[in-house]
């Protein structure tokens, strides 16, 4: 019986023994001086446990009892959850190297983080949920305080685990409402309990606080608003890093508890989601107007695209989830693309992050910024690219489950929000010449990214990969 | 070979407008111009091996859409061909003229690249037109009605630095969207009635049409009257029929090949083409034919009247263009769609003649279009002063009375002035004979003024005066074969006897003792018949071809009518439709008084401009409000100016002013100046960047969503 429970999350269990024992070794040998190498058989590791994941047997497998769930829709999130995390490793390495702060202990920590979000997505009870959550959380925390000696990294990193420590408590006291009214920790034992006519109102208090949690590691309004300081403050590849895998895994984990456990009181969560949605949608799109930070523009980016995300969830339908997963990988691979760009800005050495420098930056660096256009059409979602398809799909969703003032809203906020975006094209292309210019860096893999990111964009009009039947699939397993 | 005439000037058009840089300007024109006069030598040997029978050639699928479905096919009956051959010949001869005429256009700098521009659109133009003529249904036909819109846009706008060419193309444009509004309802009426839009099941339909009443605009119509006045309405736009007139004398803003090609040989004639082809509706449609003989009288006298007192010998030979389409329609409109054929086929040759030679002038006196600053010219350019004066002696109707030899404007006028006298049309017949008097007058009066008499204006450009290249001179002398020979060769398949039209058309004939029960005969054997109407006449109609203008013999001796049923045959005549023979028979004097007319306009243009120059000028004078109501084109510029222009004018500055620029983008910049900003300044202020500001909201959120789903209750 243990041995079919440990087959069944031997993945997990790899990256997890892998990470310690990389941990141990490096202590006791060069220390930082593997960093290097360590960035690279992590990413290694994660690309080969993605295949692996990928095209194992199929099926839904339960193991612990029901606590650990291994199905379709698991496997879609894992597999992006990792082959993210990998993108990211090795985009950092060359930053880091160059700013003296490449640690080994970094690429160890990103790979614990990714077992706490293979353990969020795979989550089928409570219990299950918190230990994955935490596993992730703390270990982004040290992350994003990584440069010890910068001010404002340690601010972000103690910021976003203060509040987080709040989140959690806001989690617990919900799953401790839940379990008290349902009197299970299973998602299998609460759906029972939602299925037949009324939810009490207890168990509906227990619904929000856990949502709230949630929330708070999707970045939905108003629990926002650690993401633009948190953003801003952590060293350029943390941040690529929060803005990625993370956010699949919480959207993973927020649709495995919301369908899982609460199946039966769609129309109780569905409003909750909607208005989350609205607010992350109008906030994102506003609020970032008045940013020239990019990184800080990014974190109200996200936060809008975690509305529209969210739309299909609120759909509360199986063409919602699939919609919102493939919003999540194109999300996902954009954000590389657009990281990996911002990783380059550079002048003397020093990484920049105001969008200023970026004035005439076509007439020096055509070809990136070229790339750099389309993945922030794709962003504002401008019709050829990836990225219109994506909210399309959302959209798609919501009119089916009725939702059309929720569609309409999204599609006022995402033209109010494509200002910012093609803010940063007329820049490159039409702004003013300043002196502040940027140095062309050329690092190989940050090249490869973005160009990769940006064709992708285009590409995948017209061919997915199979991402899109992978999604429905993985869709169907959740919703039945 | 079909198809071959239809896409080879598309295959032109596109090889030359795109293609020019790769194979060099000069190659890319002979390309153009090379595949036109191949679909120019298909076209005649479709014509001359034609025998009558109407064939539907599948070119593809079209529309398919609930119950409207179309082909893409090529209707081949004898008004295709004949349109086929007038389209193709003018357009290739128009083709080769323009290597002549555009060649080192002042209008450019040099270096500057056009001539591919030009030939790309006139082979376009010729795609168009072939789509509208080769329609098998009334959908294909709109396309190509909208495709030669936007080609005559295009080429009346070729100068687009002109200012005056770009508001003349935007005119032309704008006045054929009334006409096209009018065709458009037509073709929705005829799909809401008959539930089809292909040729075939209309025509049959149409006896039924004309039983069938429709309201529409809160009037009880008859539906074939109703479609046949809308369809007309569009013929009328694109032919430049009265009140939609307007635009085709400014359209000789265009190069003048262009209004060869376009504006006097084939576009406009579109209208007229069109009424022969619906003949089965508008045979069922006693009113709206008498409204289209109106019309078209009606503007044959106008714009001939107009025609006398303008200087520009362009918009001469464009309000004669006017005036030659009003008769068309008056042929058209009392029932006799052939002699209406026939005069847009001899027109085509002459006209463009006219107008190749007006070009031709033009281009020996340096762009100088202003006939008052001609005279003498004869001797300096005799190939293009033969050739105008071929194109004059057409256009006037020359020829020997009561015979068929004579120029080929004598035998086809003659044939509509016949047909409205028969056709019961005092008033078409009577201005349609004052109109001849006076297209003789303007048109000897271009002549005189333009070569004869002494050199008037600049003296430099006169002295620089020279004939044309040889590019420009084939194309006129081509022409001027037709301008001869046209009327003579066909007159007896076009107005001759009723067996000789009824073989040409495909129309079946039967032998009637007398007028009277017809219906029978059709009823009982149509195709029988046809094939012994073919049998006969080979021979026994040759003899009597020639006097059917001639003499009355052609009256009571063989006496034969049209028996088809509506959609059989090119053309069909009601069996009520008596016109032909009528007018055959209709009395000498009725025959010879359009001759006379012309030789009285001739004598006073002589007396005029060669005996006493200082006549007109007296007269205009002496007549003073007179001239200027004719020099001002009967005011219908200014009236529509205010009646029409302005107000839309002033309309769309309200809209444009008060509703896009002060509602709309008044809105949205308020929204994107005023209230976006304040809501990010709120939120940038929201983001205090303290933790205990930040957990705050955090646990207000969390707050609000409890109350909220405290007091709703959840979904219950």
């Amino acid at each position: 019986m243990i041995s079919t429970d440990l087959t069944i999350i031997l993945p997990e269990i790899v990256l997890a023994v892998y990470a310690m024992l990389a941990l141990v070794v490096a202590v006791y040998t060069k220390k930082d001086g593997l960093a290097g190498a360590l960035i690279w058989t992590t990413a290694a590791l994660m690309v080969v446990l993605a295949g692996w994941i990928a095209t194992g047997a199929g099926g839904t497998n339960l193991a612990f009892g029901g606590m650990f769930v291994d199905d379709g829709f698991s496997r879609f999130a894992k597999v992006a959850i990792l082959l993210s995390a990998a993108c990211v490793l090795v985009m950092s390495q060359d930053f880091m190297a160059r700013r003296d702060f490449l640690r080994f202990e970094y690429p160890l920590l990103v790979a614990l983080s990714a077992v706490g979000m293979m353990m969020m997505v795979s989550a089928g009870d409570l219990m299950s949920l918190y230990m994955g959550l935490e596993l992730q959380s703390l270990a982004l925390y040290v992350v994003a305080a990584m440069r010890r000696d910068s001010v404002r990294s340690t601010e972000a990193g103690l910021k976003y685990f203060v509040l987080g420590a709040l989140s959690s408590g806001l989690l617990l006291y919900g799953a401790s409402l839940v379990y008290g009214f349902s009197g299970t920790t299973l998602f299998s034992g609460i759906i029972q309990t939602t299925q037949h006519g009324e939810v009490s109102l207890g168990l509906l208090f227990g619904l929000i606080f856990l949502i709230s949690g949630l929330a708070f590691k999707v970045s939905a309004v108003p629990f926002h608003m650690w993401t633009p300081d948190v953003y801003e403050g952590s060293p350029t590849p943390v941040t690529a890093f929060f803005a990625t895998a993370p956010k699949v895994a919480a959207m993973g984990l927020f649709a495995r508890v919301l369908h899982d456990a609460f199946g039966g009181a769609v129309a109780d969560w569905q409003q909750v989601i909607v208005l989350l949605s609205v607010m992350s949608m109008f906030l994102g799109a506003v609020a970032a107007i008045g940013q020239h930070d990019i990184k800080r523009l990014m974190a109200y980016s996200s936060i809008a695209h975690m509305g529209y995300a969210l739309i299909g969830l609120a759909a509360g339908t199986e063409a919602g989830v699939k919609a919102m997963l493939m919003y999540m990988a194109i999300y996902v691979t954009m954000n590389v693309g657009t990281f990996a760009f911002i990783l380059m800005m550079e002048r003397d050495g020093q990484p920049v992050t105001n969008i200023d420098a970026l004035r005439q930056y076509a007439k020096r660096e055509p070809g990136k910024a070229l790339a750099v256009l389309i993945l922030m059409f794709s962003l504002a979602g401008v019709p050829p690219m990836l990225g219109f398809f994506a909210k399309l799909g959302v959209w798609q969703a919501g009119v089916q489950a009725g939702l059309i003032w929720l569609v309409v809203a999204s599609a006022v906020a995402s033209a109010i929000g494509a200002f910012y975006y093609l803010r940063i094209v007329f820049y490159m292309y039409f702004g003013e010449d300043t002196d502040s210019q940027l140095d062309s860096n050329n690092s190989p893999v940050l090249w490869g990214a973005l160009m990769a990111s940006a064709a992708l964009m285009l590409i995948g009009v017209f061919y997915q990969f199979g991402v899109e039947g992978a999604a429905a699939a993985a869709a169907a397993t959740l919703v039945n | 070979m079909e198809t071959i005439i239809l896409f080879a000037p598309l295959v032109g058009a596109i090889i030359c407008g795109f293609g020019w840089k790769f194979i060099g300007e000069t190659a890319a024109q002979w390309v153009a111009t090379g595949l036109l006069f191949l679909a120019c030598l298909l076209s005649w040997i479709v014509f001359i091996s034609f025998d009558g029978v109407t064939q539907s050639i599948p070119v593809l699928r079209f529309i398919e859409s609930g119950s409207l479905a179309t082909e893409w096919a090529f209707r081949l009956d004898r008004l295709t061909a004949i349109m086929l051959i007038v389209v193709t010949t003018v357009s290739a001869l128009v083709h080769l003229y323009s290597f002549g005429y555009m060649d080192n256009d002042p209008q450019w700098k040099e270096g500057e690249s056009y001539k591919p521009r030009f030939f790309a659109y006139l082979s376009f133009f010729t795609f168009a037109m072939l789509m509208l003529v080769t329609s098998d249904n009334l959908v294909q036909m709109f396309f190509g009605w909208e495709g030669v819109g936007v080609a005559s846009y295009l080429l009346i706008g070729f100068y687009y630095r002109k200012p005056s060419a770009n508001a003349a193309a935007m005119k032309a444009f704008i006045v054929n969207r009334v006409g096209d509004f009018g065709f458009a309802l037509g073709i929705f009426a005829l799909f809401f009635l008959v539930d089809s839009i292909n040729f075939a099941d209309v025509f049959a339909a149409a006896p039924v049409l004309a039983e069938t009443h429709v309201t529409f605009l809160w009037t009880e119509w008859n539906a074939a009257e109703l479609v046949a006045f809308l369809l007309f309405v569009g013929a009328m736009g694109k032919s430049a029929q009265l009140l939609l007139h307007t635009w085709l004398p400014d359209a000789m803003e265009g190069p003048t090949p262009v209004s060869a090609l376009i504006h006097a040989a084939t576009m406009v004639t579109a209208g007229v083409f069109l009424v022969c082809r619906m003949s089965p509706v508008m045979e069922f449609a006693p009113n709206a034919t008498m409204f289209i003989t109106v019309i078209g009288a009606t503007t044959a006298f106008f714009a001939a009247t107009v025609g006398l007192v303008q200087t520009d010998i362009k918009r001469v030979i464009a309000y004669s263009t006017c005036s030659q389409l009003g008769y068309m329609f008056v042929a058209a409109g009392v029932g006799m769609y052939s002699a209406a054929m026939f005069h847009l086929f001899t027109h085509a040759f002459f006209k463009a003649l006219l107008f190749l030679g007006a070009g031709s002038v033009i281009h020996a006196m340096h762009h100088e279009q202003e006939m008052p600053n001609y005279g003498g010219l004869r001797k300096k350019i005799p190939y293009t002063y033969w050739a105008m004066m071929i194109g004059t002696l057409a256009i006037t109707g020359v020829g020997i009375p009561l015979t068929t030899i004579g120029f080929a404007g004598f035998l086809s006028k003659d044939a509509i002035i016949e047909s409205a006298y028969a056709g019961g049309s005092a008033y078409g017949f009577w201005l349609l004979v004052i109109a001849a008097g006076m297209t003789s007058f303007y048109s000897w009066r271009l002549i005189f003024l333009t070569f004869f008499g002494e050199p008037r204006g600049d003296k430099h450009t006169h002295d620089h005066a020279h004939e044309s290249p040889m590019v420009m001179l084939i194309p006129l002398g081509v022409l001027s074969l037709g301008a001869v020979f046209a009327g003579m060769i066909w007159y007896g398949q076009f107005f001759g006897h009723a067996d000789k039209v009824g073989k040409f058309y495909g129309i079946p004939v039967a032998e009637m003792a007398a007028h009277g029960d017809t219906t029978s005969h059709g009823a009982s054997g149509d195709d029988h018949v046809t094939d012994d109407g073919h049998g006969d006449d080979s021979h026994a109609t040759d003899g009597h071809a020639d006097d059917g203008h001639g003499a009355d013999a052609g009256h009571g001796e063989h006496h034969a009518g049209f028996v088809g049923k509506p959609g059989e045959g090119a053309l069909y005549f009601a069996p009520d439709n008596t016109v032909l023979d009528d007018a055959h028979a209709a009395p000498k004097w009725v025959k010879v008084s359009p001759f006379i007319a012309m030789l009285i306009g001739l004598a006073i243009s002589y007396w005029f401009y060669i005996v006493n120059p200082t006549i007109p000028a007296r007269l205009a004078e002496n007549q003073r409000p007179l001239y200027l109501f004719l020099k001002n084109k009967w005011y219908f510029d200014e009236i529509y100016n205010v009646i029409f222009v302005k107000p839309a004018v002033a309309i769309g500055r309200f809209f444009w002013k008060r509703g896009d620029g002060n509602t709309i983008d008044g809105f949205l910049n308020g929204v994107a100046m005023g209230v976006v900003p304040f809501f990010t300044r709120l939120a940038g202020k929201a983001q205090s960047g303290y933790i205990f500001t930040y957990a705050f909201w955090m646990v207000l959120g969390i707050a609000a969503l409890v109350t909220w789903m405290t007091i709703g209750g959840g979904a219950h």
